[in-house]
């Protein structure tokens, strides 16, 4: 497949998760989308370093991995004490930090 | 870019076939349309779809989907750790925090119509810019016979040369998640 089928794939799955991510109100629903975000980023560097002939590629992929394992547990863990403060995680209810 | 599937199973998958096929239409180009279908589709679900329950589980397909992608670029080791990370340990603590958090949705207010709209036309305009700007790019392909940069040997061997100061950091990096997701789920710091 050419480069460009998997440039227009990504651009679109991205695009659906930042639609998402304004769309939806829930605050599990945009970390939901913005994984899916994520992915796409991944899988265009993956058909690039497959393309390119790179392997660090794919090491970064990893590392993007790692960092969004590390981002969910955290998130989640400051979901749970917002939810536990408020009893819900409504982002138009969550407007205590807005300016 | 193909895979390289044994000769009976390809012609097998040719003869039940029920359309016809092109003869130089490859099996991965089939299997490239299928699962982007079922990836964006299911992506689609996952943001319009009502319950978070029903829309964790599309996400959980969506990978699945991009797995199928990564073993189509012979990115096979990446296949294996997306699934087991993805699906494996990320979507299994949505499920939970979706089971342990009510998820009512508060009152629909009167500027919530023209906000979807907004979200709709935005998120458009940015695909719009990201195939445009795709378009827009040199993208020949320096070399196009690299089908062995996806297997563990090749990655390993990167990672843990020229990459192995990022590998020790990210390994502390989690090791502070856990004492921060630890320390923020705690109900009081006293007892």
């Amino acid at each position: 497949m050419s480069i460009n089928y998997y440039l227009f794939l990504s651009a679109a799955l991205f695009s659906i998760g930042a639609f998402g991510v304004m769309f939806r109100r829930n605050a599990i629903m945009k970390f939901m989308c913005i994984e899916l975000m994520l992915n796409a980023v991944n899988l265009l560097m993956v058909a690039f370093s497959t393309v390119w002939g790179q392997a660090q590629a794919q090491v970064f992929v990893f590392f993007i991995m790692a960092v969004a394992a590390a981002e969910v547990a955290v998130g989640l863990a400051i979901l749970m004490m917002i939810f536990r403060n408020i009893q819900s995680t409504d982002t138009s209810i969550l407007s205590k930090m807005k300016w | 870019m193909r895979v390289d599937f044994p000769p009976f199973l390809s012609t097998l998958i040719n003869h039940i076939n029920p359309y016809q096929l092109q003869q130089n239409m490859p099996i991965s180009e089939i299997l490239f349309w299928a699962l982007s279908a079922i990836a964006v589709l299911c992506a689609l679900m996952v943001v319009v779809v009502k319950n978070p329950v029903h829309s964790a589980l599309y996400l959980i397909l969506t990978f699945f989907a991009i797995a199928g992608h990564y073993f189509l670029l012979n990115a096979h080791f990446l296949a294996a750790v997306h699934i087991i990370v993805y699906a494996g340990a990320i979507m299994v603590l949505f499920l939970y925090i979706i089971m342990m958090v009510n998820l009512q949705e508060a009152q629909v207010d009167k500027k919530r119509n023209l906000f979807k709209l907004a979200s709709v036309v935005s998120a458009g305009l940015m695909m719009l810019v990201l195939t445009v700007a795709g378009q827009r790019a040199d993208l020949t392909a320096v070399t196009n016979s690299a089908t062995e940069i996806g297997t563990v040997e090749s990655l390993g061997t990167t990672l843990f040369n020229e990459f192995l100061l990022p590998f020790e950091i990210s390994a502390l990096l989690f090791l502070s998640a856990m004492v921060g997701a630890v320390l923020l789920s705690k109900k009081s710091l006293q007892s």
